[in-house]
């Protein structure tokens, strides 16, 4: 232990601190970072600069972006301000809607993922349901959203359920195509091993099902995120939908803006934590 | 002949979109313990249809198999399978593809350590016991295949069925698994049926050689003895007038007599 210590301290001190390898790394990772960061900055800041001299005249109906930070300030600034009722920041109506959104969404891929394999694994549930989830899947969501209020009667739940009808579609027919696509030789291998239908589960089907039920997940969350939003608008309360409606029937268009600058930030954060989820549980899962 | 393994008038009926379809018909064939078969045959005359039936993959329409004093009614580890193609689970490491044969096989048999140490000494046997830790996809054709064959091992089955195990490999690297593939039968004097469509192979491992004719309807054409004595050496064998004239039955029953059909051929 002492004598590693002192090595240590040695090197610490005479060589500096980075070992000489890692310099050369640190700066290929550092270039690496820069070219996938630097053209979406310079193009956003075209974007901005276009959208400010295209507004900036007198009698422009849309604020440039200069004016829509100087108008959102307070909003921005302060995201967690709570004056009751619906005037709270712009952090407790993402934080809303995103509770909506887990919890209608949790239901689809737990539903959508046993359904999904249940149409996968059954020719019979296949040949019936298939076609039916072919037709509902093209609904759009907020068509079940009145439906949903006449049966449910309350605005939280018929949101939740908007949104986990319109997440499970693409979960249920990924989750049963991976499973029909289970190789033959998977099937074979656990025929002769004698799996019961729990081990058959847990160690074949699943894991050779995880990449397809992540692909639905991903398509799932996306399409619960654009569904919360128009649902909000139509059924109030506290949300970023409902926000983005208020703030309309009060002409702020500045904070329309700003509100539709962090629910594309978010869906795209969703996006992203389902994809690497789904990468941490498959590990190091080859694709074939 | 004291019979270990018998397939008696085993026939396999497809029930296909243009009706049914004859694959193979009449198959009968005795094996003894520790013997080493062939069958060979051009492609999709019906070979893996009579293995998986052996397998109990797939069940006889007629006619059946039975194995020590059991008839074969259903897939199990005492007909270990290995396939063609790379049957090992991608998600799993090479420890683990075979661990999940052994827990099974012998969960109750065995305890933990016992466990793992079968597992070991069967990677060990074929050579795969320095990759323990890899995947699949991180290593060759024939090592998958190597992983296959110790997995099968692993299972002490009471007849080992190979389907084209070394189809998919090159030359050298089909040479090299034979040679693994004889060292074991030697040592261990499993009793095995392989599919193989190469004619040194058949000859080279076999003791006896099943020759196949051509679907539809196929049906086993030739039995051939191989009477070169065990251990084999695939250098001195090309010299050996029995070698020849194995070689050259084989070669005569199916590129003469039983030539394979002209939608087949490729
Ligand atoms: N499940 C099946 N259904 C219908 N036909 C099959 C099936 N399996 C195999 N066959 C047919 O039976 C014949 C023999 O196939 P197979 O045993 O795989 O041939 P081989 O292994 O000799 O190449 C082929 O003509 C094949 O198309
Ligand atoms: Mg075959």
């Amino acid at each position: 232990m002492t004598i590693k210590a002192d090595t240590f301290a040695k090197s610490g001190l005479g060589e500096g601190l980075l070992p000489a390898s890692l310099v050369p790394r640190l700066v290929a990772g550092g270039k690496a970072a820069a070219a996938r960061v630097v053209p979406p900055l310079l193009f956003l800041a075209l974007l901005l600069a276009i959208w400010e001299i295209a507004c900036s005249r007198a009698g422009s109906p849309l604020p440039p972006p200069s004016k829509v930070v100087s108008d959102t300030w307070t909003l921005i600034v302060d995201p967690f301000f709570d004056k009751g009722g619906m005037n709270k920041g712009l952090f407790w109506h993402l934080a809303s809607s995103l509770k909506r959104v887990a919890m209608g969404f949790s239901i689809a891929a737990v539903v959508g993922i046993a359904l999904g394999v249940l149409v996968g694994q059954s020719t019979l549930a296949f040949r019936g349901l298939d076609p039916i989830f072919q037709v509902f899947r093209t609904v759009p969501p907020l068509a079940w959203l009145p439906l949903s209020l006449a049966a449910l009667r309350q605005a939280e739940p018929s949101a939740i359920f908007v949104i986990a009808i319109t997440a499970i579609w693409p979960i249920i027919l990924n989750t049963a195509v991976g499973i029909r696509n289970i190789p033959q030789d998977y099937r074979n291998i656990s025929r002769v091993l004698q799996l019961n239908g729990a081990e058959y589960f847990f160690k074949i089907m699943l894991p050779a099902t995880v990449p397809f039920m992540f692909t639905g997940l991903k398509i799932g969350v996306g399409l619960s995120w654009l569904a919360i939003v128009a649902a909000e608008m139509l059924i109030g309360g506290v949300g970023i939908g409902f926000f983005i409606w208020d703030a309309w029937n009060s002409s702020l268009i500045s904070e329309i803006i700003l509100a539709l600058i962090y629910v594309g930030l978010v869906g795209f954060i969703l996006d992203r934590i389902i994809a690497m989820i789904g990468k941490w549980v498959s590990g190091g899962m080859s694709a074939g | 002949m004291s019979a270990y393994l018998s397939i008696s008038g085993v026939g396999v009926t497809f029930s296909g979109q243009n009706g049914p379809y004859v694959a193979v018909r009449d198959i009968n064939l005795n094996v003894a313990k520790g013997e080493f078969i062939s069958i060979i045959g051009h492609s999709g005359c019906g070979k893996s249809t009579v293995l998986n039936v052996v397998a109990g993959l797939n069940r006889a329409t007629t006619g059946g198999v039975i194995l020590g004093s059991t008839e074969v009614t259903s897939p199990g580890p005492d007909r270990a399978v290995v396939f063609q193609n790379h049957s090992l689970l991608p998600w799993l490491t090479v420890y683990d593809n075979v661990k999940l044969a052994v827990d099974k096989v012998h969960g109750k048999s065995k305890s933990a350590a016992e466990r793992d140490a079968w597992v070991r000494h069967n990677l060990a046997l074929v050579g795969m016991d320095n990759a323990l830790e890899k995947r699949p996809h991180e290593i060759s054709g024939g090592m998958k295949q190597r992983v296959g064959i110790a997995r099968a091992l692993a299972m002490e089955p009471k007849v080992l069925l190979l389907d084209e195990p070394f189809g998919a490999l090159d030359a050298l690297t089909r040479a090299t698994l034979q040679d693994t593939v004889m060292e074991l039968h030697a040592k261990l004097d499993n009793t095995v049926i392989m599919i193989t469509h190469d004619v040194d192979e058949a000859v080279l491992l076999s003791d006896r050689v099943v020759m196949m004719t051509n679907g539809p309807a196929a049906t086993i054409g030739e039995i051939l003895d191989v009477r070169l004595p065990h251990p084999r050496d695939r250098l001195k064998l090309a010299g050996e007038p029995e070698y020849a004239r194995c070689r050259q039955a084989i070669m005569e029953f199916l590129y003469a007599r039983h030539r394979a059909p002209k939608a087949h051929a490729a």
